[in-house]
This record gives C-alpha cells, sequence and structure tokens, in this order.
C-alpha cells in the first residue's frame, strides 16, 4: 500500500505539479487537488505504465454517473490505491 | 488531401496489427485558399494541419485495432515538434504506433517524414468512446474502404493496395 501510493503521489506531483507535500492518501484527485479529466488521462497513462494494468476508467466513470459508486470511492487516494492493488494481484494470481 | 474538409489521409500504405502500427501517405495540394493566407508568395502547410494528419493516422489506427466499435477523438498533443517547411504537392509518409491502449483513452506516437526526412512528430492521446452517432460509423467504415485499409483479420503485416483517386479521410 505504502509503495503504491508513494508511486501514484509521485506521479500526480510530475504530471499536474502539484506539490509533493499536498498529496495525501486522504487527497481526493478532483474535489483536493483539481485535477481534471483531461490531466487524469495523463495520470491513468503513468500508473498504467507503471504498474503494468489497465485502469478501468470507463467502468468507473459509468458507475459515477448512474449513482452505483460515489468519486470517493474511486478518487480518493487511499481507495484509488487500494483498487490498483487488487488490479496487480488480479493480474500476478 | 482536401484541407478545407479536413480530410487529411490518402492511403493506407502498411498495416501491422501485431506491431500495432501504421503508415499512411498524404500528399499535400498544389492549390489552396489556405496557401492563399498561410502564407502569401510563400505557401506553407499550417503547422496545425501536420498534427491533424498524425492525429488522424493515429485515430485511424486505433479505429482499426477496436474493428471500428469505438470513435476517437483528438485530447491532446504532447511533444510536438514541427522540424521543416511542408509546401504544397509534398507527399507526407505518417507512421503511427500504438503504445497504450487503455481504458477509454489511448496513447500514441506519430512521426511524419517527406522523402525520409522527419518533418514532424509528437505524443497523440485519444479519448475513445461509443460512435455518438450511427451514421459516424458507417462513415468511417467507408472512409476505410477508400484508403485501402486492409481488412483482414490475420494479425502481422498487410499491405495495401494500389491508391485509388479520392482516397481520403476523416477522423
Amino acid at each position: 500500500m505504502s509503495t503504491t501510493f508513494e508511486t501514484v503521489a509521485n506521479i500526480i506531483a510530475e504530471t499536474c505539479d502539484i506539490p509533493r507535500e499536498n498529496i495525501t492518501p486522504e487527497s481526493h484527485a478532483i474535489d483536493d487537488l483539481g485535477i481534471d479529466s483531461l490531466d487524469f488521462l495523463d495520470i491513468a497513462f503513468a500508473i498504467d505504465k507503471a504498474f503494468g494494468i489497465k485502469l478501468p476508467l470507463e467502468q468507473w466513470t459509468q458507475e459515477v454517473n448512474e449513482g452505483k459508486a460515489t468519486t470517493e470511492q474511486y478518487f480518493v487516494l487511499k481507495n484509488l490505491c487500494a483498487r490498483i492493488d487488487e488490479l496487480i494481484a488480479a493480474k500476478t494470481a | 488531401m482536401r484541407l478545407e474538409y479536413f480530410q487529411m489521409i490518402d492511403k493506407v500504405l502498411e498495416l501491422d496489427l501485431e506491431a500495432r502500427t501504421l503508415r499512411t501517405a498524404n500528399t499535400v495540394p498544389d492549390e489552396s485558399p489556405i496557401f492563399e493566407g498561410h502564407f502569401p508568395g510563400h505557401p506553407l502547410l499550417p503547422g496545425v494541419l501536420l498534427f491533424e494528419i498524425m492525429a488522424q493516422s493515429c485515430g485511424m489506427l486505433l479505429l482499426r485495432l477496436h474493428n471500428y466499435d469505438r470513435m476517437a477523438f483528438l485530447a491532446s498533443v504532447d511533444k510536438g515538434k514541427l522540424r521543416t517547411f511542408v509546401t504544397p504537392g509534398q507527399i507526407i509518409e505518417v507512421f503511427a504506433r500504438m503504445e497504450h491502449d487503455g481504458s477509454g483513452y489511448a496513447r500514441l506516437k506519430a512521426e511524419g517524414r517527406v522523402e525520409g526526412k522527419l518533418v514532424c512528430n509528437a505524443d497523440i492521446t485519444l479519448k475513445t468512446m461509443p460512435f455518438p452517432a450511427p451514421e459516424l460509423r458507417g462513415y468511417l467504415l467507408s472512409t476505410a474502404e477508400r484508403i485501402a485499409m486492409p481488412m483482414g483479420d490475420a494479425a502481422g503485416n498487410e499491405a495495401a493496395g494500389e491508391a485509388r483517386s479520392g482516397n481520403l479521410t476523416h477522423v
């Protein structure tokens, strides 16, 4: 978890020019860090490449739009990192 | 090319489904109203249209890889470079390569050459989504036919057929 978070936080800091110290596990990527959808594509690309996974962004967006999930479930960083860990585990299973 | 209609791709030269690459050939027209303003006495293909040629080549590759079940829209151009002038009558050969096919987006690399010399290159991000209008998919399929996009199922190199007149596309 900590390794995943450190990697993700560094990606966000570098991609969006956000001071690293402002990024915490409780940060909401959209509401707290002000990351928009286009910037998040760059972050998703870097995460996909770093972890060898494919973030299911379309599925997440659809679930949020349909009220089946909240943005907090996917875009609060500790939750995002948990999803990433699940995807990594599923890949190596 | 028909610049005024943003129809930039003339023909497919090569598609490699396994390597996820596409080469296209695109001839700058000898005459266009665009050259009346860009620039008088010194006609140049506008740089933004070089980016458009690369983006459309990337888009046609992505559409082909997805068997035309999704539409691609240009989202961003990174590390874009315009290295030299491109003038009427020149043929730009564009090479596009899929770098990462993500969820709802794709990242590709593209470069354009004239007589083997690199004239432009960029990292292209495309957003992908279901076709917003059914006629758009039909239009792109007919476009793929016009530019001689190989449509076989087998992976590997597929050389495109000879160019036909009016081979144009729009992504």
